[in-house]
């Protein structure tokens, strides 16, 4: 074990089996006390056909058993609150207490979707008050909160622009997207029922504009635009770009995934963006992936308002209240009005920042570029323009050796980091995509940058260290690709 | 190392000709590149597929990935062991693990494609790109 290894580790590792593992007939979690009134024949109220005996399956385990269980396996984790987690693309920064703090307000937490507007007004002011941040973070005219991620999100944007050109008299047919897009894209595209054309990146990881202004035809509804794109590289030309398309009837769709560089600096509604979605769970702070929820919302301009999803939170005389009137809406996208929950905490975090949302995004970027400068001269860096909030090496040099970006990125579990984003975007090859966020204080980038020095160094001299690692956790590499054939994707008595 | 009777695309296809008909699947280039298959997803016979458009996907621990019709014409016959037993892909891309055959609707459309040499100086050029 190398002695350069400062971070803490984790103490507890035990081994836990499943919960089902622990049930016992006859043992539970709480006892109801007699029934004081007199009981109702269910099998008679409701007819026989819906009444069961009991839940077949179910663990019969106490209530400490469960605190354990799920308290231990937790420990397993890896958590944003143990230490950097600089998975690239994903924005895992800190979410700050007081978000929580603010759910879990009553008034807040206890409200129920199906109350009436007259005592919703306090949760449609929530919603309005976030929707008119986000319009004012965007340049944007109009924002849905519903969508529940980003994918959702790009979706409900597609279905927007097929909505809008669809009113123009032609849906069109081809959305464009480039290579150094995310990979939900294309998906979305299909599933909005577009086919998809590729568009090569340029030497310096731009969009290649001659190329560009060729395929851009009355057949091209819409590019989908990462910006800044998944090697961290700010789209210079995103101006021309949007004239381009504009030019044709075109739309600009812009994926928002990484605002976390832009918010407070760069509005998308003042480059030529139509309709862009954010991911209120990476630039905004809210909880993220593993039950998150996740949410996405989407904002546009002017010209997409009609087609935006049902109900719409308007304003008159000083009331809120839902518009479901709106014939040419594309319809629901989700039960209620969104992940309300996750809504709330957003609007914490952009009340608690406010202005200062631009010194977070600075951060961001200083802190990618600070970890860009300390390590190109061990990792090799592909497109040499100064990163936005994410810089991507490659293990080329590493590869020599033998030693691959997966490899780097299980041995970074051994110095107490959650690895880097491992062989993404795929036009770098073994890439190593870092995104410190602006969460992390120059001591922790500083530390992280020690363990990806003496990785680098370890591939050299014992390139066996690294490719076996992790040594520290529980379980060591995982068989993922037997899990990916034959999946056991159900527990058996 | 490349077989010579078949032809190849840029996206590392190869076509193996038959009098009118074709067998398809991807390179041991291909399959080095993406890594274990875990599974693979190919049209219905009787589809119709036309020369650059996907037609299917191979999805491997690293990515999924769209498979390109080399030429057009109609699907006649698929792979159906590939169902149980993706890693056939990985264990003999060229043989064992042929993705469709197809009748060409332009059986001459297969001469603009590479030949073996052609296609290996390509993924050479390819390799150089990469370890730069």
């Amino acid at each position: 074990m190398s002695d350069k290894i400062t971070k803490a580790g984790r103490h507890v590792s035990q081994d836990e089996g499943l919960i089902f593992e622990k049930s016992s007939p006859g043992k539970r979690g709480m006892e109801l006390p007699p029934l004081d009134v007199p009981p109702a024949d269910a099998a008679k109220a409701l007819g026989a056909g819906y009444v069961r005996a009991g839940v077949e399956g179910f663990p019969e385990v106490s209530e400490i058993e469960v605190v354990r269980h799920f308290t231990r396996i937790s420990t397993w984790n890896y958590a944003i609150d143990y230490g950097m987690y600089p998975l690239g693309s994903c924005t895992m920064k800190y979410n700050p207490r007081v978000n929580e703090f603010v759910a879990r307000l009553e008034g807040i937490a206890d409200e129920h979707p199906y109350q009436p507007v007259d005592l919703s007004q306090g949760c449609l002011r929530i919603l309005k008050t976030l929707e008119d941040i986000l319009k004012e973070v965007t340049g944007m005219d109009a924002v849905t909160l519903q969508p529940a991620a980003g994918a959702q999100g790009e979706l409900t944007g597609l279905l927007l622009i097929r909505a809008y050109l669809e009113s123009q008299g032609n849906p069109r047919k081809k959305v464009l997207i480039p290579d150094s897009a995310h990979g939900t894209n294309p998906a979305t595209a299909v599933i909005a029922g577009y086919a998809v054309e590729n568009v090569k990146s340029d030497a310096n990881g731009g969009i290649d504009m001659a190329r560009l202004a060729e395929i851009v035809n009355a057949d091209v509804a819409a590019l989908m635009i990462t910006n800044p794109n998944t090697l961290g590289i700010f789209e210079r030309n995103i101006g021309e770009i949007a004239k381009i398309l504009h030019a044709k009837g075109a739309l600009l769709y812009m994926d928002g995934a990484n605002m976390n560089a832009l918010a407070g600096i760069a509005r998308p509604g003042d480059f030529g963006v139509d309709v862009m979605h954010l991911n209120l769970h990476k630039t905004f702070s809210t909880p993220h992936g593993g039950g998150g929820p996740g949410a996405g919302p989407v904002a546009m301009k002017k010209i997409l308002g009609p087609f935006m999803p049902t109900p719409v939170v308007i304003e008159k005389e000083g009331k809120l209240a839902y518009d479901y009137n709106r014939p040419k809406s594309i319809g629901r996208v989700k039960a209620f009005y969104g992940n309300f929950g996750v809504l709330v905490r957003a609007l914490a975090y952009a009340l608690a920042y406010g202005p200062g949302m631009r010194q977070a995004s600075e951060d961001a970027v200083l802190n990618a570029n600070y970890i860009r400068k300390k390590l190109e001269d061990v990792y090799e860096l592909p497109y040499k323009l100064p990163c936005m909030h994410e810089v991507v090496f490659s293990d080329s040099r590493q590869k020599k050796n033998g030693v691959s970006t997966m490899d780097i990125a299980k041995r970074l579990i051994d110095y107490g980091f959650h690895p880097y984003t491992t062989a993404f975007p795929l036009i770098v090859h073994g890439a190593l995509m870092i995104e410190p966020t602006e969460s992390e204080s120059k001591e922790e980038c500083d530390q992280f940058i020690a363990a990806m020095r003496s990785i680098a160094e370890e591939s050299a001299t014992n390139p066996e260290l690294v490719k076996t690692a992790p040594h520290t956790t529980r379980v060591g590499r995982l068989d993922e690709v037997t899990a990916a054939r034959k999946p056991i994707l159900r527990w058996k008595p | 190392m490349y077989p010579t009777n078949c032809r190849y695309t840029k996206e590392h296809e190869w076509i193996k000709m038959d009098g009118a008909t074709g067998t398809v699947g991807i390179t041991e280039y291909a399959q080095h590149e993406l890594g274990d298959v875990v599974f693979v997803e190919l049209p219905k016979i009787g589809a119709k597929i036309s020369t650059g458009q996907p037609f299917g996907t191979v999805e491997s621990v690293k990515a999924v990935s769209e498979i390109y019709a080399p030429v057009s014409g109609e699907v006649i016959e698929t792979n159906a062991a590939l169902g149980d037993a993706p890693e056939k892909i990985n264990q003999d891309p060229h043989g064992a693990a042929w993705l469709i055959k197809i009748k060409l609707s332009n059986p001459s459309e297969v001469n603009s494609l590479m030949d073996a040499a052609a296609y290996q100086a390509y993924i050479a050029e390819k390799q150089k790109e990469t370890s730069a």
